[in-house]
């Protein structure tokens, strides 16, 4: 997908503006999401499962290559073909190859957010395949050539207004019906898909080393459809994606599902160990692509690895009220919210992702949700740090802050300010964002007299 | 018991009457109360921003004007968890930052942890409250029974307030510079607000953006800093 986060400041401004529904959908089901959320971990002792999760996620971590060597050599025991992509065109190359050997004319494809950073859909639409998503949310926001505007809910900022006629458009359906009809509908459309297609496509939500095991969780159904109907399976696997051992899959997957969902598992978890065997029903080809773009980098940051812990749970924004006035699509990238603000730099570049660091009043709220305690405001803080010294802030943010820097640095100055404040001509670097704040919030009222005055008229009663 | 009190800028250009209640109210305790004159401004909206280089001189400086004092007592989360959490990494290899940060108290914190105080008087019969959980005070310093204790004990009605926890949208330069999503985020917190006489918290800022705010829509409701209230509450 190509980034357009530079654009965020203007794009969250012209949503709020242009489309006042996005906002009451996105924060009506997030805060719904949190709800869930908050339910879920109350049940355990979510302070010592976020504390383990964190914990085997760094071990992992920092001992990738040792866990990617053996989650390699497990699949290919299993009957997996392994593949190694460092770009988004590795992946292209070898997607390109499947498709052409088996003469796919038509691919499902299961949720995943790493396929859209790979741009798979753009390149299967180049070589004349059709493809289908398959979550119900995805396969809405591909039917509106829409980016996924959460994580989780892909479609989260339409309300069933939209859906309906959307439907109503595409496929005839009243514009009053129920969402069960227009699941129906769907249905009909992906079950023809579903036993047509040559090729089935996935993410991954973990990788077990030890067994060469793909783990994917969902509620639908879809997933398992696309991953197990068509006789080729490809799933792309981000390399942080890793777990070392079979039973860590006790505590990642429900403790993602609560996190996600506030669910203590999701509907359906696949586990698949390769190819169909003799006797067997399912893919008779496999592969799983380990698919790197920008993460080794970002491992080797020492200020900004921690974000690869990430389980794309999508806490984060659930919790974030930045978020919610929004949703995801003026973040301009495929991750948005908060993890989306200090990953999308590290997975970009700092200068493209500029602005998403700014996109957070630092109020902690993700932090608290996240479920291996990524430390998104000091992450956020290190961004920022970053950009300064890279010289990114605009000059008038520079200007005011140096201004400001030599106002607060001398008590003299402080109370000439003091009294500009109450009367006097204000200084020309200010006077911007003066506008930009009272635009909103009417003037500045001061009080009568600054504290440090009313001090000394408390000491000295007769004054000076 | 010598105590410090930082105004931190905001308070003092804009709710000075919070400065006053909080030194009559510290002194009413048994307190001593000294007001360090060349303070300004403890660098917070630089080193958001990500200037540290200029937070970082200021920071020093209010190491040097706060070094004598026992406790350094101030009207406001964030400023609080600024020098609490923040100096010391900011000011890598200055212990004198990781001293500062165990000395620094947000007003209503140091009123019930150091003093021990629960109650103060009963000023506030009856009053219904509002409050707002600024979210450095609430997250990062984990002030959030503290003000609401002393409210109740005062004998004031804490309206139940669905976003009381969530933030209002004022985050210093994000105010200005994303101000579409901070005003949308003041309008959030406006809207599920319920019947009260007064909306308070311990941040200045919170409070500026908010009173801005409701003011500009026209919503009458009275905007009062966590100090004055609690001063109210012993002076009665
Ligand atoms: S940063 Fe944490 S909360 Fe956000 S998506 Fe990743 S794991 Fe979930």
């Amino acid at each position: 997908m190509r980034a357009k986060a530079k654009l965020y400041p203007k794009e969250a401004a012209r949503l709020l503006r242009e489309k006042p529904g996005v906002r009451e959908a996105v924060t009506g089901a997030t805060l719904h999401f949190e709800r869930n959320r908050l339910r879920a971990y109350a049940e355990v002792p979510i302070a010592e499962w976020r504390e383990r999760a964190k914990a085997l996620k760094d071990h992992v971590l920092s001992h990738l290559d040792h866990y990617l060597e053996l989650a390699e050599k497990r699949l290919r025991e299993n009957g997996v073909q392994v593949h190694w992509a460092e770009t988004p065109e590795d992946a292209h190359r070898l997607l390109r190859a499947v498709v052409e050997r088996h003469g796919v004319k038509r691919a499902v494809k299961a949720k995943s957010m790493l396929t859209e950073e790979l741009g798979v859909n753009p390149l299967l639409a180049s070589l004349g395949v059709e493809v289908f998503e398959t979550d119900l949310g995805e396969y809405l926001i591909q039917l509106l050539g829409e980016p996924p505007s959460h994580i989780v809910g892909p479609a989260i900022h339409l309300s069933l207004k939209e859906i309906q006629k959307l439907f109503h458009e595409r496929f005839g359906t009243p514009l009053d019906a129920s969402p069960e009809a227009l699941a129906q509908v769907a249905r009909k459309v992906l079950r023809e898909a579903f036993l047509s297609a040559e090729l089935g496509i996935s993410g991954a939500n973990f990788l077990v080393a030890e067994t060469g095991t793909l783990a994917l969780m969902e509620n639908e159904g879809n997933i398992r459809l696309s991953t197990s109907l068509p006789k080729v399976h490809v799933a792309f696997v981000g390399i942080e994606k890793l777990l070392p051992r079979f039973q860590d899959l006790a505590l990642f997957l429900p403790l993602t599902a609560r996190a996600a969902t506030g669910q203590r598992l999701s509907t359906f978890v696949s586990l698949i160990q390769g190819p169909a065997r003799e006797g067997e029903e399912g893919p008779e080809e496999v592969h799983v692509v380990l698919v790197d773009h920008g993460r080794t980098a970002l491992l080797a940051d020492p200020e900004a690895w921690e974000t690869l812990r990430c389980l794309r749970c999508g806490a984060c924004l659930n919790a974030c009220p930045v978020y919610r006035q929004t949703g995801g699509h003026p973040y301009g990238y495929v991750y948005s919210g908060p993890i989306g603000a200090v990953l999308d730099p590290g997975l970009l570049s700092l200068e493209e992702a500029y602005p998403l660091p700014y996109a957070s009043t630092l109020c902690g709220a993700c932090l608290e949700a996240c479920p291996v305690k990524i430390p998104i405001p000091k992450l956020l803080l290190t961004w920022r740090h970053r950009a300064v010294a890279e010289g990114l802030s605009p000059a008038w943010e520079k200007a005011a802050l140096a201004a400001y820097r030599r106002v607060m640095e001398s008590p003299t100055l402080y109370r000439l300010f003091s009294k500009a404040l109450r009367g006097l001509p204000l200084p020309q670097d200010l006077l911007p964002l003066l506008r930009a704040w009272t635009e909103g919030r009417g003037p500045l009222k001061p009080s009568p007299k600054p504290f440090h005055q009313l001090w000394r008229e408390m000491e000295e009663p007769h004054g000076r | 018991m010598r105590v410090a009190l930082f105004i931190t800028c905001l308070a003092d250009q804009f709710f000075a009457e919070a400065g006053v209640a909080a030194v009559r109210l510290l002194r009413a305790l048994g307190v001593e109360v000294d007001f360090p004159e060349g303070q300004t401004c403890c660098g917070q909206p630089a080193f958001n921003a990500g200037h540290w280089e200029e937070a970082r001189p200021l920071a020093k400086r209010h190491l040097e004007i706060f070094r004598e004092a026992d406790y350094v007592v101030l009207p406001s989360g964030s400023c609080a968890s600024m020098v609490q959490n923040h100096y010391p990494e900011l000011l890598p290899g200055h212990p004198e930052a990781l001293d500062l940060a165990e000395r620094t108290y947000e007003f209503s914190a140091f009123l019930v942890r150091v003093l021990g105080v629960e109650k103060l008087g009963e000023g506030l019969r009856g009053k219904k409250i509002a409050y707002h959980h600024g979210c450095h005070a609430l997250r990062e310093l984990g002030v959030r029974e503290e003000p609401l204790l002393l409210l109740r004990e005062a004998g004031a009605e804490l309206v139940p307030w669905e976003a009381a926890e969530e933030c209002c949208g004022f985050g210093g330069l994000f105010s200005v510079k994303l101000p579409e999503v901070s005003l949308a985020m003041a309008d959030r917190k406006i809207a599920t607000l319920p019947q009260a006489e007064v909306l308070t918290s311990t941040d200045a800022g919170c409070l500026l953006h908010l009173a801005g705010r409701l003011a500009k829509k026209g919503v009458n409701l009275k905007v009062a800093p966590l100090a004055t209230l609690l001063w109210e509450a012993y002076a009665g």
